[in-house]
This record gives C-alpha cells, sequence and structure tokens, in this order.
C-alpha cells in the first residue's frame, strides 16, 4: 500500500528490475532504413554521412518502449486507488436503523452500505443482527449471509421512531457485548442519548449519517388568495434553491403537476417559504404538494377539505329586475355564500360540465327536458341542489299532484301567508330543530319570522324529509335524496320578501351544514372526539401514496397530534362529511440535527470507492506502443504525415452527409470555375451523345477562335442538378423524351428570368416547317407551354446574334433551311435615320428555338473528327464552317449580350464627348 | 508472342496514342504560328514578284492577267519557303518513368508530351520532323505526327530499359535542328559526343532537362536507401537530410556542365520541372528553335 495506491500483486513488480536490460537491447538494434526509388541516386554517389548516431536507437523512443512495458507491468500488478481498508472486529454485530422517512432521501446509499458492512461482517465471520427503530423488536444474531438477504427489501418507514419505541427497544437489549453500528437519519429526537447510552454498554458504537440536510414540507394552508407553503431542513449553512410541486388529477384523470413554486432557503436559515397562488379550479384539484427530487414521506404535503373552496352556481328565475338590487332573490346568497365559497354565474347548461359542488335555484320552477335530465344526472352522481321558493314556484303546477323528480316534496297550491294585514295569525318562527336534522344545535333566532311560503302537501314521506318546520309545524325546509346527491328545498324566497331569514345570522349557518358553503377552519381535537376516522390513502416512506382501505380505521381524537406509527400512518382520511389530511411535519415542529457525544465515531454513507487502475495502465502501454510505431516509422522514414491526418480526419469525420456535401460543391465548383456548355438529358442515349459531342466541336472552336475557352460540356439532369452555373443549354427535342417535374418547371422558369438561354432544337428543319407539324415540333409545344417564353419572332436582320462575333444572316446546321426564332423585338423598336440598326431592347432573348440540328454539325469525337457529313463537298464544309459561326455568335451573345448592339453607338457618343 | 498477346498488346500501345496526341494537339493549339519566308523566289504560298517569261517556262506559268496588262508575258513567283529538319530525341530510359507524386506526371510523360506539341506546331508550320536514329526518318505531314506519337509511346518495360539514356546523334541530317529532351542524369560523355558530333555537321538544337520536383528539392530524411529506377545502383545514408546540401551543389553543377557544353555547341539549355506547366516548355522550345533557326543560319 503506497498512500491511497495498492497493489493486488506486488510481487510482479518486481520484473521492473529488467527494464534495465531491455534498455541495453532495445539501444542495440537501430530502426530499419526506407527504400527509396530515386534517379538522383547517381549524384549521392561517394557521398558520406557526417555521423553515425542515428545508427542506434534514439533515447526518446527507448524511454517510449521502457515507459511502456513498465506500464503493462504495473498494471498486471493490479493497482488499485482508493482500496478499502480491512478493519477487523470480532464478537456480535448490531446494526441500528432509524428507517424513518427522513432516512428515505439516501435510502439506496443507506442499502449499499449496510451492505457492504454485512458482507465485511460475513468475511470476518461474525453474526450480525439488524433492527430498525422504528418497529422496534429484539435483536436475534444470525449469519451475515441469511440478513443479507432480507435487506435488500427494506424499506424506511413513513414514521419516526419515538421516545417510547427506543426506551423499549433499550430494555429488549438483553447481556450479550456487541459492536454496534447506529445508521442514523440525522434528525435529533427525544430519547437518542439514552437509547445511545444502553447501547454504550454492550460495547463499541459507531454511527453512520449522512450530512446532507433532511428537506421536509409543512402541511399546506389556504390565506390570502394562495396556497401558503412552508418547507424546512435540519440543517443550515448553505443557500439552497428547492421546487415545491404541487400534484393532481386534470380534467382527464391523469396525475400531473398543476404548480410549480420554487423556493429558496438563505445560507443561515432552516425554514423556506411562500405562496403559491392557483386557480380554484386547480386548486381543488391538488392532491399532495411535493419537494421534487426529495422522494421522502417527510417532503410530502398532503392536501384535504381545507384547500378547497366549494363551487357554487347561482341560478335565479327572474332576473329582469335590473337595478333592485336588494330585491334580486340572489342576493342575500351572494353575500352570504361569497366569502367561503367561489361563486359561479352562467345559464345552467353552461355551468353543468364544470361540475359545481351545489346548485341554488332561486324560485325557478320549469325546467327544460333537457335540463332537467342533466341536472337530474348531476344530483344524481352527487350534487347538492338547493331550491328556493318564491312566486313562481307557487304559481307553477310542478310537483303538485306527482311529485317531481327535482322537489322533495309535493307542494298544495298556492301556499299561505301568515302575519298579513288581510291573515289572522302572527308571522310564524322557528321550531328547534330534532335530532335527525343537520341544522341540530344551531340556535334560534327568535326574530326570524317566516310571512309566506309555499306549503308541503302532507304524504307519508313527509315526517322523514322535514329537516326544518315552523314553529307550528309546517316544514319549512325539506330534503331527500337522489342517488348519491341531495335536493333540499327551502319553502320561503332567497330574499327577504317572504321571511326574514335571509337576514339572519342563522341562514349563513343554515348553508354551512349543509355544506354549501365550505368549512375551511380545520377541526380540534374536541371536535373530533368520539368519531372514526377511515385512512384512504397512506404515504410510503419514500413519500408515494398507497391506499389505505385495508388498514384499520383511527380515533379521531388520536387524528391530529398523536405521534405517528404503524396504526396511525400519514395520509388522507375520510370521515362522515370531509377528508381530513395527517402529515408527517406538523406545524411548528421544527427539525433538529443530531448531535452526538465526541467520542462517538460519525462515517458518512459514503466512502471513496476503489478504483482499479489496471485497465488504464495497460490502455497507456497500448497507447505508447502505439506511438512508438508511429515514431519508428517517422525515424525511417517511412511516416507521411499528410496521410496519416487523412485517416485521422477520416476516422474522426462524421459521415455520409459531409461526403454528400463536398460531392455536390465538387460539382459545383467544378460547373463554374470555368465556363462549361451544358445540354439537357433527354434519356436518349444517342441524342445526348450528339449533344455532347457537338458542344464539344463549339468548345474547341471556341479556344482555337476566341477568348472564350469552355472546358468539357457536361449533361445536366433537370430533376437533379442545378441548372443555374451554365449560361447556356443546349435542348435537344425527341417526342419521347420525359416531361420535366413542377419542380423542374419552377427551375427552368428561374433559370429563364434570371438570365439563362435555353437553344432548343427540334432536328426536323430538313423535313418541316417551324411549328406544330412534325412531332418534334409538337413535343418542343408541350414541353415549352409550362415556361415562362416571351412573344418570338423570326431573326430579323438587325438582331445582335447577327454580329455577335461574326457577320451571318443565316443560322444552319445540319439542315440549312431552318428558321430561328428569338424574342421579338419591342414593338415601339425604331431605326433611328443614320443608325444601321435598330435600337433594340437591352435584355437578351431567353429562348433560341430553331431545327437545324447543330449539335450533329458541330460534332466531334474525341480526336477532332467530324461525326457527322453536313451537305456536300466543299459546300457542306462551308455549312459547317457557318454552324460553327452560328455557335460562336450565340455563346457570344450569350456571354456578352447586347455589347454589340451598343457598340454602333459607341461613334456617336464619342462625337458627343469631343464637342 | 501469340497473336492475341500481340494485339492485346497492341491495342494497349494503340490507347495511349489519343490522349497523347489530343493533349498534344491541345498544348499546341495556345501557341499561334507565323511563317518564316525565305525572302527569295522560290516554292511557297505567298505572292514574291512578277518576272518577264523566259525561255523554259511553261505557258501553264504565264500570269495572264498581269500579262494582259502589257505586251510582254509575266510569270508570278512566290517566294520560297523551306522547310526545316527538326531531329527528336526523347530519352525513355527508366529514370523518366520517376514520378514523385501523383499530382504531376514522369519525367518521360511529360518529355513525350512536350516533344509531340512541338513536332505538331512544327508540322503545321511545314517543316519535316523525325526521330534521331534511324527509327523514323524526317518527313512533312500530318501522318508523320502520328507515326512519331506511334513511335514515342513505345515505352520499354521499367524493368528492361538502361537506367540512365544516351542521346543518339545518328540519323540526323546535316544543319537540321534537333531536339534533345531527358532529364540528363546519366553519364553526361555521351551528352558530350553527341553534342560535338552534331556541331561538326552544323546541326543546332536545344536541350530540354526534365526534373521532377524530388529531385530538385530533395526532400528526404532519416535512415535510406536511395535505388536507381532500374535498381541497379544504390546509395545507403543513416541521414539523408544531411546529404541534401551536397545533392543540391552536384545538380547545380550537372546543369552548369550542362549549359556550358550547349554554349561550346551553339545548342540552348533549359531545365523544365514536371510540377510547372507543359506549355512554358513548349515556348520555350519554340521559341529557342526560332532563334536557332534566325541567328544559326542567318536566312534572313
Amino acid at each position: 500500500m503506497i498512500g491511497a495506491l495498492g497493489f493486488t500483486t506486488p510481487a510482479l513488480l518486481l520484473a521492473l528490475l529488467a527494464l534495465p536490460v531491455l534498455w541495453l537491447i532495445l539501444r542495440a538494434v537501430p530502426p530499419s532504413p526506407a527504400r527509396r526509388l530515386f534517379p538522383g541516386v547517381v549524384l549521392l554517389l561517394g557521398l558520406k554521412d557526417d555521423d553515425t548516431v542515428t545508427d542506434r536507437t534514439p533515447w526518446w523512443l527507448l524511454l517510449l518502449r521502457l515507459l511502456a512495458v513498465a506500464a503493462i507491468i504495473i498494471g498486471l500488478a493490479g493497482p488499485v486507488l482508493n482500496p478499502e481498508k480491512q478493519t477487523v472486529g470480532n464478537g456480535p454485530l448490531l446494526i441500528v436503523m432509524d428507517a424513518s422517512w427522513a432516512s428515505a432521501q439516501s435510502w439506496r446509499a443507506r442499502l449499499q452500505s449496510l451492505d457492504a458492512i454485512i458482507a465485511q461482517a460475513g468475511r470476518d465471520g461474525r453474526r450480525v443482527a439488524a433492527v430498525r427503530l422504528s418497529t422496534p423488536e429484539q435483536p436475534v444474531f444470525q449469519s451475515a449471509e441469511t440478513l443479507r438477504a432480507r435487506i435488500a427489501g427494506m424499506g424506511p418507514d413513513p414514521w419516526a421512531p419515538s421516545e417510547n419505541t427506543m426506551r423499549e427497544f433499550s430494555n429488549l437489549l438483553g447481556e450479550e457485548t456487541f459492536e454496534t453500528i447506529w445508521m442514523s437519519d440525522a434528525l435529533d429526537r427525544a430519547g437518542r442519548a439514552q437509547l445511545l447510552a444502553a447501547l454504550e454498554k454492550h460495547g463499541a458504537v459507531r454511527v453512520i449519517e449522512t450530512t446532507r440536510a433532511v428537506l421536509g414540507l409543512l402541511p399546506a394552508s389556504f390565506a390570502d388568495g394562495a396556497v401558503q407553503l412552508i418547507a424546512q431542513r435540519s440543517r443550515a449553512g448553505i443557500a439552497a434553491d428547492i421546487v415545491v410541486q404541487a400534484h393532481g388529477r386534470d380534467p382527464a384523470g391523469t396525475m400531473r403537476v398543476l404548480g410549480v413554486l420554487p423556493l429558496q432557503f438563505d445560507a443561515d436559515a432552516t425554514v423556506a417559504s411562500g405562496a403559491l397562488s392557483l386557480p380554484s379550479e386547480l386548486r381543488a384539484r391538488v392532491t399532495r404538494f411535493e419537494i421534487k427530487g426529495a422522494h421522502s414521506a417527510g417532503a410530502v404535503a398532503l392536501s384535504d377539505d381545507s384547500l378547497r373552496r366549494r363551487e357554487v352556481a347561482l341560478i335565479a328565475g327572474r332576473d329582469d329586475r335590473e337595478g333592485l338590487e336588494l330585491l334580486s332573490p340572489l342576493y342575500y346568497l351572494n353575500r352570504a355564500l361569497a366569502p367561503s365559497t367561489d361563486l359561479l354565474d352562467g345559464a345552467l347548461m353552461d355551468i353543468l360540465p364544470a361540475n359545481p359542488d351545489v346548485i341554488i335555484l332561486a324560485d325557478v320552477a320549469i325546467l327544460a327536458d333537457a335540463e332537467q335530465s342533466a341536472l337530474l344526472e348531476w344530483v344524481d352522481a352527487g350534487g347538492l341542489l338547493v331550491r328556493f321558493a318564491g312566486p313562481r314556484l307557487a304559481a307553477s303546477p310542478i310537483s303538485r299532484k306527482e311529485e317531481h323528480p327535482l322537489m322533495p316534496v309535493r307542494l298544495r297550491s298556492g301556499g299561505r301567508s301568515v302575519g298579513g294585514a288581510m291573515s289572522w295569525g302572527a308571522p310564524k318562527a322557528l321550531a328547534p330543530f330534532s335530532e335527525t336534522s343537520p341544522f341540530f344545535g344551531l340556535a334560534i333566532a327568535s326574530d326570524v319570522t317566516v310571512s309566506s311560503q309555499v306549503v308541503a302537501q302532507p304524504d307519508p314521506t313527509l315526517a322523514a324529509r322535514v329537516i326544518a318546520q315552523l314553529s307550528d309545524g309546517t316544514p319549512l325546509v325539506t330534503r331527500k335524496t337522489i342517488g348519491a346527491g341531495q335536493v333540499v328545498l327551502f319553502h320561503v324566497t332567497a330574499n327577504a320578501e317572504w321571511s326574514s331569514l335571509p337576514l339572519s345570522g342563522l341562514f349563513v349557518e343554515m348553508l354551512a351544514r349543509l355544506a354549501v358553503s365550505s368549512s375551511t377552519a380545520t377541526p380540534d381535537a374536541a371536535d373530533l372526539a368520539g368519531t372514526t376516522w377511515q385512512p384512504i390513502r397512506v404515504l410510503s416512506g419514500f413519500g408515494a401514496l398507497e391506499d389505505g382501505s385495508t388498514l384499520p380505521g383511527v380515533k379521531g381524537e388520536d387524528l391530529l397530534k398523536s405521534p405517528l406509527g404503524p396504526t396511525l400512518r400519514p395520509g388522507v382520511y375520510a370521515g362522515e362529511s370531509r377528508t381530513l389530511a395527517r402529515n408527517i411535519n406538523l406545524a411548528g415542529e421544527a427539525f433538529a440535527a443530531t448531535n452526538w457525544p465526541s467520542h462517538i465515531s460519525v462515517e458518512g454513507i459514503t466512502r471513496a470507492s476503489q478504483t482499479p487502475l489496471t485497465g488504464i495502465l495497460l490502455a497507456l502501454a497500448m497507447v505508447l506502443l502505439a506511438a512508438d510505431v508511429i515514431a519508428s516509422l517517422a525515424l525511417s522514414g517511412k511516416f507521411r504525415l499528410a496521410p496519416a491526418i487523412i485517416v485521422l480526419l477520416a476516422l474522426l469525420a462524421p459521415e455520409k452527409p459531409a461526403m454528400a456535401q463536398t460531392l455536390d460543391d465538387e460539382a459545383a465548383v467544378n460547373a463554374t470555375a470555368e465556363l462549361v456548355l451544358a445540354h439537357v438529358l433527354t434519356g436518349n442515349q444517342a441524342l445526348d451523345d450528339t449533344a455532347n459531342a457537338g458542344l464539344l466541336g463549339l468548345s474547341e472552336v471556341l479556344f482555337f477562335r476566341t477568348s472564350v475557352e469552355p472546358a468539357n460540356p457536361i449533361g445536366v439532369n433537370l430533376e437533379t442538378d442545378d441548372i443555374g452555373y451554365y449560361p447556356l443549354l443546349y435542348w435537344p427535342i425527341t417526342p419521347e423524351q420525359p416531361r420535366p417535374s413542377q419542380e423542374a418547371y419552377a427551375k427552368l422558369n428561374q433559370y429563364l428570368r434570371s438570365g439563362g438561354m435555353i437553344l432548343f432544337d427540334t432536328r426536323d428543319a430538313g423535313i418541316a416547317r417551324f411549328g406544330g407539324s412534325s412531332p418534334n415540333g409538337r413535343a418542343l409545344q408541350s414541353l415549352a407551354a409550362p415556361l415562362d417564353i416571351p412573344r418570338l419572332e423570326p431573326v430579323p436582320e438587325d438582331h445582335v446574334l447577327t454580329r455577335a462575333f461574326y457577320l451571318l444572316q443565316d443560322f444552319p446546321g445540319r439542315y440549312a433551311r431552318g428558321a430561328l426564332w428569338v424574342e421579338a423585338a419591342p414593338p415601339d423598336a425604331e431605326k433611328i435615320e443614320g443608325m444601321p440598326f435598330r435600337n433594340l431592347n437591352d435584355g437578351v432573348t431567353p429562348v433560341v428555338i430553331g431545327g437545324n440540328d447543330w449539335a450533329s454539325a458541330w460534332a466531334v469525337d474525341a480526336r477532332g473528327n467530324n461525326l457527322f457529313p453536313v451537305g456536300r463537298g466543299f459546300g457542306g464544309e462551308r455549312q459547317r464552317e457557318m454552324a460553327y459561326r452560328f455557335g460562336v455568335n450565340l455563346v457570344m451573345y450569350v456571354l456578352s449580350g447586347n455589347y454589340k448592339s451598343d457598340q454602333v453607338h459607341v461613334p456617336a457618343l464619342l462625337e458627343r464627348l469631343g464637342q | 508472342m501469340t497473336s492475341a498477346i500481340l494485339r492485346q498488346h497492341a491495342e494497349g500501345e494503340a490507347a495511349k496514342l489519343p490522349p497523347l496526341l489530343a493533349r498534344a494537339e491541345h498544348l499546341a493549339g495556345t501557341v499561334l504560328l507565323g511563317e518564316h519566308g525565305r525572302r527569295r523566289a522560290g516554292l511557297g504560298d505567298d505572292f514574291w514578284q512578277y518576272r518577264p517569261a523566259q525561255i523554259g517556262d511553261g505557258a501553264r506559268m504565264i500570269d495572264w492577267r498581269r500579262s494582259a496588262k502589257s505586251d510582254a508575258q509575266f510569270v508570278r513567283e512566290r517566294e520560297w519557303q523551306i522547310a526545316q529538319t527538326v531531329m527528336f530525341w526523347v530519352d525513355n530510359a527508366a529514370s523518366m518513368q520517376f514520378s514523385s507524386g501523383k499530382n504531376h506526371p514522369t519525367k518521360g510523360d511529360r518529355a513525350q508530351l512536350v516533344a509531340m506539341a512541338t513536332a505538331i506546331l512544327l508540322q503545321r508550320g511545314g517543316e519535316r520532323i523525325g526521330l534521331t536514329g534511324s527509327a523514323l526518318p524526317p518527313q512533312r505531314g500530318e501522318a508523320q505526327v502520328l507515326r512519331m506519337s506511334e513511335f514515342l509511346a513505345q515505352t520499354p518495360d521499367t524493368d528492361s530499359a538502361a537506367d540512365f539514356g544516351a542521346p543518339v546523334a545518328s540519323g540526323i541530317p546535316a544543319h537540321a535542328r534537333t531536339v534533345f529532351i531527358s532529364d540528363f542524369m546519366g553519364d553526361l560523355a555521351p551528352v558530350q559526343a553527341a553534342l560535338t558530333q552534331s556541331a561538326d555537321h552544323g546541326v543546332r538544337g536545344v536541350l530540354l532537362q526534365v526534373l521532377d520536383p524530388a529531385e530538385e528539392a530533395f526532400p528526404f530524411s532519416g535512415r535510406t536507401i536511395f535505388e536507381s529506377m532500374g535498381k541497379t545502383i544504390r546509395h545507403e545514408t543513416l541521414k539523408a537530410a544531411d546529404l541534401k546540401e551536397r545533392y543540391l551543389q552536384r545538380l547545380a553543377g550537372r546543369k552548369a556542365a550542362l549549359s556550358a557544353l550547349c554554349d561550346l555547341a551553339g545548342w540552348q539549355y533549359h531545365c523544365h520541372h514536371t510540377d510547372k506547366s507543359a506549355q512554358s516548355a513548349l515556348l520555350w522550345i519554340y521559341r529557342a528553335l526560332d532563334q536557332a533557326a534566325f541567328h544559326g543560319r542567318g536566312f534572313a
């Protein structure tokens, strides 16, 4: 062991002693010479070398080789960085794990560490016992292998060991002596010091705990229109950013992150707080808040009804009384419900899809069939429909003979009015609420009187449906259940017309009892006494929600404050009318980091892992040997830098696309580095060959006679090639050639507009006149139809084409008779007095069309022989010469435009300058 | 050799012809010709003078248009344009097959190209061309160019050929022009003999030394065994880079020796490198031949 370095087979290192011998051997063998063919060798004969030092292998090459060999030797000796310390203990080993939710953050590392400890104990032949303080039991020392198989499935518990469980465990320890390893969750709690003292009586204690701070999220509360979130941590020291996510189901029922709130711990703070503002729609959907990435039950805050605000839809039967606000049937309901609920406004059919908790119909009598069935469905699914009576309901025929599905009772026609000027009785007061009524316990306000109401028809079911009545026994509020929901009817109006009930505080309390308005306050232990709560979903130690319906119920008084344990798990509990969440962290309980006595050794969970270096050293040896190969080659002159770099680049370079790119670029450079005449590939091999040979012949003529020196002609495929590189396209026409695609036509039009020229050759002047009289002519007409071709005319006598290089009046190819058509001169072109030519347009004609088969007249083979006969005898050669001259003129015209046309003005310009 | 193999070889050789000829034509196309008239009456195309018809002049020789203007008969004389004879010797020894890189041709290739282009130019100018030795006597006409390219294309195999060529000075008519193209890496004595012999016969000419850039730069280092192309000569060195300076000195000495030889014999010497354009060599030869024509014989 050398520092942090160790060897598995140190004996191999002795081989290093052989290195000096190797040095001597290698030194004696020089590199082999390079053989070169070189005619100048005669001049070298007799020349002597100045020195002979390089006869031997140079020292640096030797060093390179020795280093390679040394790397191999050391590599084979098995070097290991940070080899694990072999601490040998004896006697039984007790592993005490806190196994609480606070350990969950680094549970994996804990398990690995635990596994390593148990494995080590197994190698040392020690018996081991592992105990979870969260569920203490008598330590059973057993063989390490048995234990190892068990720990893999262990998970943290969603509660922490309490003082009770620790005391209980210290009583279970017995008399045996053992070493203890305490895997702490780094949170201090009461009873820890006592347990430590008890453990130390049996032997040495080591502590393993993480230095990471434990994160916790306090239960969320709703204040100031936003969800207030508070996170805490066990250790301050460095500033940290965390993200709190609100999880819930989206309308499709999928769990999603509904909101995100970043929080920041200041460097010296253990608490970070913030407010998350969510729309009530979303807020109602939130099931839990969680610190992102913490994966611990402590970092989860479950939400219950306390965050929910009920959504209440208010619908009035008459809204034609604008301005009379105090008479509006909804005014008092608005006032009563606005502080504690979210009110929805709108048409019934618009509101129903939003699935409100409560719908209040104030004096609404008749519902359309669709509305009624939708409403019925909604109530059946658990909605609460509250109806208020009023003049309309009293006047309507509903629920008179038959009980209306959306009315709790049948009504007598007309209703009654008491205490008015024309009636005998005084206004009636409320009777005390019966025990079965949901309003039981509310104080009756004596000033509440009812002067008018609708009256229920006596029915066998009526008594069970009355939940509030007047002092004379007349039902005031009736209720019936429909499926999971219920319908409640107030027999009075929602405004103060028929009774003073809406003016009283009792009205608000009654609405709250009906769970119309949501009670946001968390009940206290006294409220919960005697109730039993059923767990719906409970948290695992890692903070995942699990089904809790198989767990036994919990007493209400224990639910809020009792320490968590196997019988009281954190989770969501359902009571009669609401749900309550029990979280791990309670407001006001701060985290405290552990503070172990100084004589206890505390280790981190993770240790520097050992790194075998064999592979690295052997790789290094290979690299050195490769360098040796290159150096040896270089020394003997066989190594060429350029090919090596090319090979390297080829290995490193990205593949195909770059190659294609370079190929494209290469083609473009080839096409543009020199002037290239081009012809359109027609698909007819013989025709294409002729066109190519023709352009080759023309290129040769141009080369010899003019300063235009074209390279070899190119055939272009209209579909794939870029035609913009070529100033002139020769296009022989054949009836069977395929029509170009739309893209190709677009390309051609672009080409024509941007100054390109196409020479169309129908090659049939020997048998046909210009036009559609021949198959080739018709093919040309169909091919050129989509092209942007201007009006044409036969070449006029004064066209620039007739004098661009040679003076010409006819343009023969293999045939001499055919006409040549170019873009028509503008109609206003007039011949000026004294000028030989008209002042024609500046533009170069984009197309030249003829049928004289010029390519055949121009065509030459590779040796310069003419391929096709033209005419007969000397006259034929003359015609060929004229064909060449036409070609020269055409290329000149393409390249120099109307330069020649402008030339005729030069004398006039000079004359003017002279004046 | 069976006829099949012979045919195959012949086709292989024939395949070489068009490219060489085409490239040579291309190269020759870059030079514009000027006629060199003899400033005296003789056979030629250009008008020289009218002279009175003498006894012995055939009736066909009388220029009737001129004669109709006066009583005497006149004969139209043309300027005498004499054709020169230009003989070529192109080294085809093994050393000429050397090329140090893929980007430039072998020395032999370049030498043949320049010779052919010169020959084409001369043929267009109406000169007689031929190869030294007995292979191809001087003649006029397009066919001679073809024949010459055939002879040049008959490159001997590298293995059987001599390592370094020696100029053949036989078969040169007196007062002819001569073009020697070689790398002149071999023994200088045959060169000297050839030049002396030529000078004795009033033969002038040009000496074009074609060298590879590697032979000029000597870009070698390390332990090396240098071998001639035929592998008959070898030289081993442990440190090639050290030899560079002395090699270059010797090369410069050789060039100076060749130049001095040429001066003595009234020839002209030029060194051409294969990485340069062939056109420069062609232009130089053409100009040098022109000078040789005027200064050598003084027809003016």
